[in-house]
């Protein structure tokens, strides 16, 4: 699906999300009456400090209006923006904070879903739709921590060792099977479907207190062992 | 085989009070840093709670996964501390080592008396548990928000080999005050991955003195990215652990507005800054290139100078 | 990944009031022995997992030696390897035992 597409299907009846220098802004409203905050970025654009910012802005805009409107972020994304300026400007610290406000825009009460629809990598992905109380995609999103031939420069293992060895684990290699079977995502929409429709549906779930993602990563198999440590540890600093 | 010769040049001899953090091993910052026999731990070594995920690339395990977590007493002060060992595997994020760090910080939210101690050592996230370690990363920032959001302080201690990088560094950003020496680094992107996506002439990687004026812990600390900077010494970073464990940085809305505000003005100051010794002079510093020589007692007292004047 | 088991008897109980320590890192040259108070008196179990192969006989050495100089009765020391050469080996074997008697860890 295209933006276009995505956009329509979630707000029939029209919206005022406008693009700009790859960053997506603006508000819609569901059929349902919901009216959806959306942020994000488009274009498989990095995100450095300009564009972290800006999407940090529109973030506690929602926030200061206390409207409690539920947030979308939509990702077509590349990884963070590497460049000597955005790290001496302290990109970290940028990221972070808007990691910050959606977790924090999520818990005074404006539910955060992320959609990735496109492509992600790296410090973008943890920022934008990993910062998302519930992450949903679409059929073809590409989720990337790092792709497969900068692993295998990085490794010095060969890309067709690195491709038989994702053959036999979810744990590394990119893509949307992975990152959900991990339980990064939590969800794959159906593009034939309304995404107002699913969407509503996902918004009327209660709001889970905890980060259930380790649990579900477990379900699924494709992390065996974070749930159970977490807890575990949990379960000894509380008791000591 | 002359084992008296090799015991007299035990190269992990310590003498506390001249230790070198960077030097020194995660599970000797821990022991130097809280008073004396206090620290116990949580899912230590003897249970061998190892990577699932090594053995598929023939890599040796670590019985710890890489990261120390437990607790102790600072100054008498019962404290959560985790302490990343940089050295095995690049002190980089596997899915246990994560979640023993996931873990620390849920039950400090439901505790709320402790404050959190993370001795970060890392170059992100593990590759070969890339999905894993991403996520993770995630978890932990929410886990520390969450912390925060309970009033619990969230310290970070950052000069170690491997710095803080990747992930690690989104963490830190989260923390409620952050402490770094001289030798640690804090980037998102690392030093050769910049090289090779923009080129030499942007960022030579080989040029250690760019590196640390970019990335450095007296430019982090010059720019706003650590509240405090530390001597590359165990007692310095007590120090600093001590001090930052009592900011008590409120975490709301009102928070973020400010530090929207904050970081919107240092890309207007420095956005057209080429180099750190440009963002350096508009701070104030008379002789910026001279500051990667201060030596420690000198860059504090400037660092303090530079604060008063442009804050 | 080599996994190399090596049994021994030995002379006496290893001294220390510690139950169990660790020491070294598993970096590149480096290796990390735990060492555990687990055993009867009268033996020692050094178990190693490397991924260095075909070194078991030089293990062997050096773990036979350690064991005649140390007496390390009672203990069990698993080691997971980084690629150490025998004269690290040798001292972080030294360095666990000695561990026990001396300063908390």
């Amino acid at each position: 699906m295209t933006l276009d597409q995505i956009l329509a299907s979630l707000f029939p009846k029209g919206h005022e999300v406008v693009l700009d220098h790859g960053l997506l802004s603006g508000r819609g409203d569901l059929p349902g009456g919901t009216t959806l905050t959306v942020i994000g970025v488009d274009g498989r654009t990095a995100v450095g400090t300009d564009e972290a910012i800006r999407l940090s802005a529109n973030v506690l805009d929602v926030v200061k209006r206390d409207s409690k409107d539920p947030i979308l972020v939509l990702i077509d994304s590349n990884s963070q923006r590497m460049s000597k300026r955005d790290e001496l400007l302290g990109l970290s610290e940028f990221l972070a904070h808007l990691a910050k406000c959606l977790i924090i825009a999520d818990s005074v009460g404006s539910r955060t879903i992320g959609l990735l629809y496109g492509h992600t990598a790296a410090g973008a992905f943890i920022a934008t739709a990993l910062a998302t109380r519930a992450l949903v995609a679409l059929p073809g999103a590409d989720p990337v921590v790092m792709d497969l031939p900068s692993m295998s420069r990085v490794t010095k293992l060969p890309l067709e060792v690195l491709e038989e060895k994702a053959k036999s684990t979810p744990v590394f290699a990119p893509g949307l099977e992975n990152m959900t079977q991990t339980g990064a995502v939590a969800a794959v929409l159906d593009p034939t479907i309304s995404l107002a429709i699913q969407l509503e549906a996902l918004l009327v779930k209660p709001v889970e207190s905890a980060d259930t993602r380790d649990r579900l990563g477990k379900e699924r198999h494709g992390r065996p062992k974070a749930a159970e440590i977490a807890a575990r540890v949990y379960g000894l600093a509380r008791g000591s | 085989m002359n084992s008296v010769l090799v015991e007299s040049q035990d190269p992990d001899a310590t003498w506390w009070s001249t230790q070198s953090w960077f030097g020194a091993s995660a599970r000797e910052r821990v022991r130097g840093l809280l008073d004396a026999e206090s620290f116990e731990e949580f899912i230590g070594p003897e249970q061998r709670e190892m990577s699932p995920h090594l053995r598929l690339f023939d890599l040796p395990e670590q019985f710890d996964d890489g990261i120390i977590v437990g607790r102790g007493l600072l100054d008498n002060t019962p404290v959560l501390i985790a302490a990343q060992e940089g050295r095995f595997m690049g002190g980089a994020f596997g899915e246990v080592h994560a979640a023993k760090l996931t873990g620390l910080l849920r039950a400090a939210s439901d505790i709320r008396s402790m404050p959190v101690l993370i001795l970060f050592d890392t170059g992100g996230v593990r590759l070969q548990e890339a999905n894993a370690g991403e996520l993770a990363i995630a978890e932990i920032m929410r886990a520390v928000i969450e912390a925060r959001l309970a009033g619990v302080p969230v310290v970070g201690l950052v000069g170690g080999r491997a710095g803080c990088y990747g992930g690690g560094s989104l963490i830190a950003g989260c923390c409620s005050a952050v402490a770094v020496s001289e030798q640690g680094r804090i980037s998102v992107s690392g030093p050769e991955v910049i090289e090779t996506n923009r080129g030499v002439e942007e960022f030579d990687s080989k040029d250690r003195a760019l590196v640390w004026r970019t990335m450095g812990g007296k430019h982090r600390r010059l720019i706003g990215g650590a509240e405090m900077f530390a001597d590359d010494t165990v007692p310095s970073f007590r120090d600093a652990a001590r001090r930052l464990i009592k900011r008590v940085p409120p975490m709301n809305v009102a928070t973020l507005v400010a530090e929207q505000h904050r970081l919107v003005k240092r890309i207007e100051r420095f956005g057209a800054c080429a180099d750190a010794v440009d963002v350096w002079r508009s701070l104030g510093a008379a002789e910026p290139q001279a500051i990667p020589a201060l030596a420690y007692q000198e860059f504090v007292a400037l660092a303090h100078r530079l604060e008063e004047v442009s804050p | 990944m080599e996994h190399l088991k090596y049994r021994h008897a030995a002379q006496q109980r290893a001294p220390g009031s510690k139950r169990q320590a660790l020491v070294g890192v598993v970096a590149s040259g480096n290796l990390e022995v735990l060492v555990e108070r687990v055993l009867p008196d009268g033996l020692c179990e050094v178990d190693i997992r490397t991924a260095a192969a075909g070194f078991s006989e030089i293990w062997r050495l050096v773990v036979a030696d350690f064991v005649e100089r140390r007496s390390p009765g009672g203990l069990k020391l698993s080691i997971n390897d980084g690629g150490a050469r025998p004269d690290m080996v040798s001292l972080r074997l030294a360095q666990a035992v000695r561990a026990l008697e001396g300063e908390h860890l």
